[in-house]
C-alpha cells in the first residue's frame, strides 16, 4: 500500500482518508483505503465496475458512514451524519446516479437545499435564482431548453451538465466528481474537462473518477486504482503510463 | 449526445427551443382540472338544480362541508407532494374529538387549554405516524392504515369509558358557553358586516330588517385561511421546494442537502393537526362527539387532492386544487338535495368524478410535456 509523499507539507491536506473500510452485509466494498487530496490537486480514481470508487465517494460525502476508518477534513477529526453537513464543509458531488429532482425545474436543483430567498418573510427569489442559472448553463456550454425546464425534459448529457454546474459552482473546497462525462457528447466532454481543470486554479481539491484512461492522463495529477475493494496503488501522473494502469485495474501484470 | 457535436460555437441558445408559450404554461398547472371540473359541475346544477342553490344561504349551506373536508385536504395534498399519504386523518377527526371534549366535559378544562391539549395531542401522533414511517421504511399507506383502526378503535374504547358505555359525548356546548375563544373556532363571522349589507339591501333579508345569512362560519374562513397560508408555504418558501423535492425523488433532495426527514414528519404533524382542527370545529358546532365522526373522510381529503391534480407518486400537485376539489365534493353533496335525482347517487358521481379527473390531469400533463 503505498503512503503519500507528495504536496506541500506547510497545510494539511484538505482531504485526508485513513483506513477508511465498507461493508454491505457480507460484501467487503472498500478493504482499507487511505489518501491524501491537497488544495488544487486533482486526483483519478480508476477502477473496474464494482470496484467500489462510488462508495467511497458516498462516505466522503455524507451518504453512508464508513464501518471503519477515519476522514479528516483540513486536519480536522471528521464525520458526517447526512449530506448537507458535507456540503456546509464546502464538498460538493457530482453523483454517478446524478441525484437531481426529476419534477422540478432546472433552476430549483441548481440551488436545491441552498434556495435563494428575499425580503423579510424569506421568499423565494425564483427570478435570481433563473438568471444566475442562465449564466451558469452559459458559462457552462451546456445546451439546455431554460432554466425553467423540468429535469425529466432533459437528456442524460443534459442532466449531467446541471448536476456538474451545480457541484462546481457552489463548491468550497472539494469537488467529487462520479463518472462526470459518461453521458456527453465530445464537445461537451472537452468543456467539462476545462472546467475540472478551471477547478485547479481555484484552488480546490478535485477527486475524479473515470473510465477513460486518456482523460485521467489529461487531467490527474496523481492516479489511484481500486480494484474489488482493495486500493492498489497511487502513482504520480508523471511517472506511470496507461499499459501500467490497465495491468493494475485488471490485476494482470 | 451525436447531435451536440457540431455544437461547439456555443454559448448562443439552442436553436431547436421555442419560448414556453403563456398558454403551455397554463396547461402546465396542476389545479386546471380542478377548476375545470368545479365549472363544469357548477354548470351542471346551474341548469338541473333548484335557483336556490347559488343564493347566498345556498353557497354556504355547500362550503360548509366543503371547508371541513377541504381542511383535511389541504393537510392531505401537503402530504402527497411531499411523498406520504395519511389514511388516519379519518379517525383522527374522531379520535381528537374525543380528547377534545374529554378535556372539556370530564377534565373541566378551560376551552384554550383543551383547545392547546388537542393540537398538541395530534401533533404527537402526526409525528409518530412520521417517525414509524421513516425509521422502518414502511410505506406510509400500511403504517397510517394501521392507525385508521387503532385511531377509532381507541375512540370507540375512550368514549365508552369516558362516558359510562356510551358512544356519544354530550354537553360540550354548555360547558364553553361564554369562552371568548369560541368566536375563533365556533360560530359565524362578520355578523355586523352581514347586518349592514342587510339593510342597505345587497344581500336578502326578513321583513324585519335582519339577514337571512347572519354571517360566515368560520369554518370556511379557517378554510380559505388555511389554503392561502399552505399555498404561500408551497409555491412561495423554501420549506415548499423541499417538499417538492422530498416527494419527487427522496435520495436526490438529501444527496442535495434538504432535510427529508424533518419535512417529513412537520407534514404528517401538519396533517394530523388539520384533523384535531376539524375536530374542534365541528365538537364546538354540533356540541357533542361521537365515533363516527370523520368516518372515511381520509378517502376524501385524498381523493380532493387527486382532483386537485396531486398525484400519488408525490413531487407534484397543489394546494390550490385541492380547494377546489374540497368544494366540487361539497357542491355535488348538498347539490343533489336541491335537484330531483336521488340522493344515493352521490358516491356514484363522487367515483365517476374521481376517474374524470385523474384520466383528464393524466391526458393534460401529458400533452403539455409532449411524453405520451
Ligand atoms: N447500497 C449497497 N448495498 C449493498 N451493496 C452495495 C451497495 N452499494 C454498493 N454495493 C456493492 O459494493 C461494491 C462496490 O460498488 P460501487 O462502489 O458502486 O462500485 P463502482 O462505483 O466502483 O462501480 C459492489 O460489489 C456493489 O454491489
Ligand atoms: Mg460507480
Amino acid at each position: 500500500m503505498s503512503s503519500d509523499t507528495e504536496g506541500p507539507a506547510t497545510t494539511p491536506p484538505v482531504l485526508s482518508l485513513r483506513g477508511i473500510r465498507k461493508l454491505f452485509g457480507g460484501v467487503v466494498a472498500l478493504a482499507d483505503f487511505s489518501l491524501d487530496l491537497h488544495a488544487g490537486e486533482i486526483v483519478a480514481l480508476v477502477g473496474d465496475n464494482g470496484a467500489g470508487k462510488s462508495t467511497l465517494v458516498k462516505i466522503i460525502s455524507g451518504v453512508y458512514p464508513p464501518s471503519a476508518g477515519q476522514m479528516l477534513i483540513d486536519g480536522q477529526d471528521t464525520r458526517f451524519a447526512d449530506p448537507s453537513q458535507a456540503q456546509a464543509s464546502g464538498i460538493q458531488v457530482v453523483f454517478q446516479d446524478l441525484a437531481l429532482a426529476e419534477r422540478q425545474p432546472v433552476y430549483m436543483n441548481l440551488f436545491l437545499g441552498r434556495e435563494a430567498v428575499t425580503g423579510p418573510w424569506r421568499r423565494l427569489d425564483r427570478r435570481r435564482m433563473i438568471r444566475e442559472s442562465e449564466a451558469l448553463i452559459q458559462g457552462l456550454d451546456i445546451r439546455i431548453p431554460s432554466a425553467r425546464a423540468t429535469i425529466r425534459e432533459l437528456s442524460g448529457g443534459q442532466r449531467q451538465g446541471v448536476a456538474i454546474a451545480r457541484a462546481t459552482h457552489f463548491a468550497a473546497k472539494l469537488v467529487l466528481m462520479d463518472e462526470p462525462t459518461a453521458a456527453l457528447g465530445v464537445a461537451e466532454t472537452m468543456k467539462v474537462e476545462s472546467i475540472i481543470r478551471s477547478l485547479r486554479e481555484r484552488h480546490l481539491a478535485v477527486l475524479l473518477i473515470s473510465h477513460s484512461l486518456d482523460q485521467v492522463f489529461r487531467l490527474a495529477d496523481r492516479i489511484c486504482v481500486l480494484r474489488r475493494g482493495v486500493q492498489v496503488d497511487v502513482r504520480p501522473t508523471s511517472r506511470t503510463s496507461s499499459n501500467e494502469i490497465v495491468a493494475m485495474i485488471t490485476g494482470v501484470a | 449526445m451525436a447531435d451536440a457535436s457540431g455544437a461547439l460555437a456555443t454559448g448562443k441558445r439552442d436553436e431547436r427551443i421555442k419560448d414556453i408559450s403563456f398558454g403551455a404554461r397554463l396547461m402546465r398547472r396542476p389545479e386546471l382540472g380542478a377548476i375545470a371540473g368545479l365549472v363544469l359541475i357548477t354548470l351542471a346544477f346551474l341548469t338541473m338544480a333548484n335557483s336556490t342553490m347559488f343564493t347566498l344561504s345556498g353557497v354556504i349551506t355547500f362550503m360548509s362541508p366543503a371547508a371541513q373536508l377541504g381542511i383535511l385536504a389541504i393537510g392531505a395534498a401537503l402530504l402527497m407532494v411531499g411523498g406520504e399519504f395519511d389514511l388516519s386523518v379519518g379517525s383522527m377527526v374522531a379520535f381528537a374529538g374525543l380528547m377534545f371534549g374529554a378535556c372539556l366535559t370530564a377534565l373541566h378544562l378551560p376551552l384554550w387549554l383543551a383547545i392547546i391539549l388537542t393540537f398538541a395531542f395530534a401533533a404527537a401522533f402526526g409525528a409518530l405516524n412520521g417517525q414509524l414511517v421513516l425509521r422502518t421504511g414502511l410505506p406510509s399507506f400500511i403504517v397510517t392504515l394501521a392507525f385508521l383502526f387503532i385511531f377509532r378503535g381507541l375512540t370507540l374504547v375512550g368514549l365508552k369509558w369516558a362516558t359510562g358505555g356510551s358512544t356519544q359525548m354530550r354537553g360540550i356546548r354548555e360547558v364553553v358557553q361564554g369562552s371568548p375563544l369560541l368566536e375563533l373556532f365556533g360560530g359565524e363571522a362578520f355578523t355586523g358586516l352581514f347586518e349592514w349589507l342587510a339593510r342597505i339591501g345587497l344581500i336578502d333579508a326578513f321583513k324585519n330588517g335582519q339577514p337571512k345569512v347572519t354571517g360566515l362560519p368560520v369554518d370556511i374562513l379557517w378554510f380559505i385561511g388555511l389554503a392561502i397560508l399552505a399555498t404561500y408555504i408551497l409555491t412561495r418558501t423554501r420549506i415548499g421546494n423541499w417538499i417538492f423535492a422530498a416527494g419527487g425523488d427522496a435520495t436526490a433532495a438529501r444527496n442535495s442537502g434538504v432535510p427529508v426527514n424533518r419535512v417529513k414528519t412537520a407534514l404528517f404533524v401538519t396533517t394530523a393537526c388539520c384533523a384535531a382542527l376539524v375536530a374542534i370545529l365541528t365538537v364546538l358546532d354540533t356540541g357533542s362527539t361521537d365515533a363516527r365522526r370523520g368516518f372515511q373522510k381520509e378517502f376524501e381529503a385524498i381523493i380532493a387532492a387527486v382532483i386537485g391534480g396531486c398525484l400519488l407518486t408525490g413531487g407534484y400537485g397543489s394546494v390550490v386544487g385541492a380547494f377546489f376539489g374540497a368544494i366540487i365534493f361539497g357542491m355535488v353533496l348538498i347539490g343533489l338535495t336541491y335537484t330531483t335525482v336521488d340522493q344515493d347517487w352521490y358516491l356514484v358521481f363522487l367515483g365517476a368524478m374521481l376517474l374524470v379527473a385523474v384520466l383528464f390531469n393524466n391526458f393534460i400533463r401529458k400533452r403539455a410535456t409532449g411524453e405520451r
